[in-house]
């Protein structure tokens, strides 16, 4: 059998930042902060790949790199093929405005991110004067044609962000997205910052353009409960390293890494009749400047021994797509 | 009610803006046990948060109370003096916020900020207070207190900040806690940790608890009764269990099918619409343009709270006629 290929594949993806102290005359580099430390994964077409992790853990730097959106410190990012850095560092303008219409972001804070001064006609067709895909004549109707995409009407698009609620301006944000018509989106905690009855509009609307538009997503999210309703598979993220990785139910059911067990077991579950479970973690996740030597979950982790705390665990298979960088995943199967 | 502790009745808070009157909390009527954690949900401009500032006596300007009564106790808040209020706060009311870092005052150090309230409401002396402090983060599991003390709130992480929201709050010892959202700004772990701390702490000390908020899940997993409210009214009131087997209110039924669980993947069944403007909140039912058994009736008339059944109230004109699915 042939396999596809992959939409997007990520090679052994690395940011550090430096900290930087600075002085009256010159700065001096203190630490390292490492954001994400070398991992990898991949998004199929049509596909939602969840990275999931607390603050700090590096998900949000990651989709950044990816989009080159920051400048990486060390991997590889394909996108059907092409060579991301590669394209952005040296190609020219053209093959790299290609580039970013068919790759998009719908950030988290949709009171942030739409600009107060412009009209959501201006908002959307901004898009259609940087890539130059519409003909000025059709910019009107391609305008109603996205708000109609995400359940707005025509008459919207005169209005300004301030005359709308929070969830209508992320279907503006995923509207604007979808105005260079993107095969991969990466939403960044699309419905964390919306009331709960609006959270399932958006997340049945990204579903909805999923299946219409064949439209691939990489969904960051801390908000387990949306990861298991909208995603196919799920990254794990702990302190810029990707902890356990799988399928979505195999991820939800079959827990291999410790630190998995404590996320899902911390989400408190909408039934009486469900008593949640939970394992505490004692402290906070720590500092990404100086992380942990060993497996860097060592110091909270409930299973932890000797050998944690000297040998750093690799990402392995140990099921058909279920990988876990644990030394004693197996005791979990 | 017998024994009860704190008793709404009515209560109307209107803020009186430029733009119009907005009626935040609009005929809210619950009460809480002595010794019980209740919930109360909503989601934005619900008025579940000012309902809670209402029973304290802080509400922002231009906010006022202009109906309604509250009972702590047996006695009326609403007819107390400033001064009798601040013998309240502290001691026999307290209140958690949603967000530490606003909540704790930048330029003090833990330690000020915690034995200020003692020294003021305990008459302890400097010391007495310090070290009292120092027991209060250690009850809230913080570990190496007394260098903790010594520190701004800058200097430490949300979880730390909001135990120590959580201590000072507990510092006298209150009857009464509000907690506004505790956990809705934190890391899943990290709230996993405060609910826990939360729990525990309401049980050893015997206070009430109301926990305010819009999660389900924490309702489920923290709470014995619960009210819901919507744009500003109670939808619906009972005990926890009962809420969630049979909900008598469309809007606690949608608001159950709405939300992903982290056990399961399910057909998510959208609320349509959005959120109603308080300034000029729907006529009749404030539900009625997002409820999906709403008839002309809904539009026309403002349905009243009714007990449906022993301690079971619900605001639907039509609750005998639909039959509502529950989790």
């Amino acid at each position: 059998m042939i396999m596809p290929e992959p939409l997007l594949e990520v090679q052994s993806l690395v940011k550090h930042f430096d900290v930087v102290q600075r002085g009256i005359l010159r700065r001096t580099k203190t630490g390292i902060v490492h954001a994400v430390d070398g991992i990898d994964f991949h998004i199929n077409h049509m596909e939602t790949l969840a990275l999931v992790g607390e603050s700090g853990c590096g998900k949000t730097t990651a989709a950044k790199v990816v989009l080159y959106l920051e400048d990486p410190t060390g991997g590889e990012v394909k996108f059907d093929g092409i060579d991301v850095f590669h394209t952005f560092r040296t190609g020219d303008t053209a093959t790299r405005l290609k580039l970013r219409r068919s790759m998009q972001m719908v950030f988290q804070n949709p009171y942030a991110s739409l600009d107060p001064r412009m009209t959501i006609y201006d908002i959307i067709s901004e898009a259609f004067l940087v890539h130059k895909h519409v003909p000025k004549e059709k910019w009107k109707d391609r305008v109603y044609e996205v708000l109609r995409m995400v359940n707005l009407e025509e008459y919207h698009a005169e209005r300004y962000p301030h005359e709308f609620s929070g969830g209508q301006r992320q279907r503006i944000s995923i509207a604007r997205a979808l105005a260079v018509e993107p095969s991969f989106i990466i939403c960044d905690e699309p419905v964390s910052s919306l009331d709960v009855s609006i959270r399932a509009q958006i997340l049945n609307l990204l579903a909805d353009l999923q299946k219409q538009h064949g439209i691939s997503y990489l969904y960051i999210s801390h908000d387990l409960s949306s990861v298991r309703q909208i995603s196919h598979r799920v990254a794990v993220m702990y302190l810029g390293q990707i902890v356990e990785h799988a399928n979505t139910d195999d991820l939800f059911t079959k827990r291999l890494h410790p630190y998995t067990q404590a996320l899902v077991a911390a989400v408190p579950i909408p039934d009486v009749d469900k008593k949640t479970m939970r394992i505490i973690l004692p402290g906070e996740v720590p500092s990404p400047i100086n992380p942990p030597g060993g497996c860097r979950f060592h110091p909270r982790c409930p299973y932890a021994t000797e050998v944690c705390k000297q040998r750093e665990p690799k990402l392995e298979e140990y099921q058909k797509g279920h990988f876990a960088a644990c030394h004693y995943a197996t005791k979990f199967i | 009610m017998e024994n009860s502790l704190l008793e709404v009745q009515g209560l109307k808070t209107y803020f009186f803006t430029e733009a119009g009157v907005v009626k935040a909390v609009d005929d809210a009527t619950f009460d809480v046990r002595s010794k019980e954690t209740i919930g109360l949900v909503g989601e934005s401009g619900s008025g579940k948060t000012v309902t809670a500032l209402s029973a304290l006596r802080i509400i922002p300007r231009p906010g006022r109370i202009v109906a309604g009564s509250i009972k702590f106790e047996g006695t009326d808040v609403l007819a107390k003096s400033e001064d009798e209020m601040r013998q309240l706060r502290g001691p026999k009311m307290a209140m958690v916020f949603q967000d530490p870092s606003s909540s704790l005052n930048p330029v003090y150090t833990v330690e000020r900020q915690l034995s200020d309230i003692l020294m003021l409401h305990r008459k302890l002396t400097k010391k007495e207070a310090s070290q009292r402090a120092e027991y209060l983060l250690e009850l809230v599991g913080i570990q190496d207190p007394e260098t903790r003390l010594k520190a701004y709130p800058h200097e430490l992480s949300g979880g730390m900040k909001q135990r120590i929201a959580i201590a000072r709050a507990l510092s006298c010892e209150p009857t009464l806690l509000f907690a506004d959202e505790p956990t809705t700004n934190l890391d899943v772990t990290v709230q996993a940790q405060v609910l826990e701390l939360m729990k525990k702490l309401q049980r050893d000390l015997g206070m009430s608890m109301v926990m305010i908020t819009h999660d389900m899940g924490i309702i489920a997993d923290m709470t014995e009764r619960v009210t819901i409210m919507y744009a500003g009214r109670v939808m619906e009131a009972t005990e926890t269990k009962t809420i969630f087997h049979e909900p008598r209110h469309p809007y606690t039924e949608a608001l159950l099918a709405a939300v992903p669980r982290v056990d399961q993947r399910r057909i998510l069944e959208v609320i349509p619409g959005n959120i109603p403007n308080l300034i000029e909140p729907p006529s009749g039912c404030v539900f009625h343009p997002r409820c999906k058994y709403a008839r002309r009736i809904c539009m026309d008339n403002v349905p009243p709270l009714e007990e449906t059944g022993r301690g079971h109230t619900v605001a639907c004109i039509r609750w005998k006629e639909v039959s509502l699915k529950g989790v």
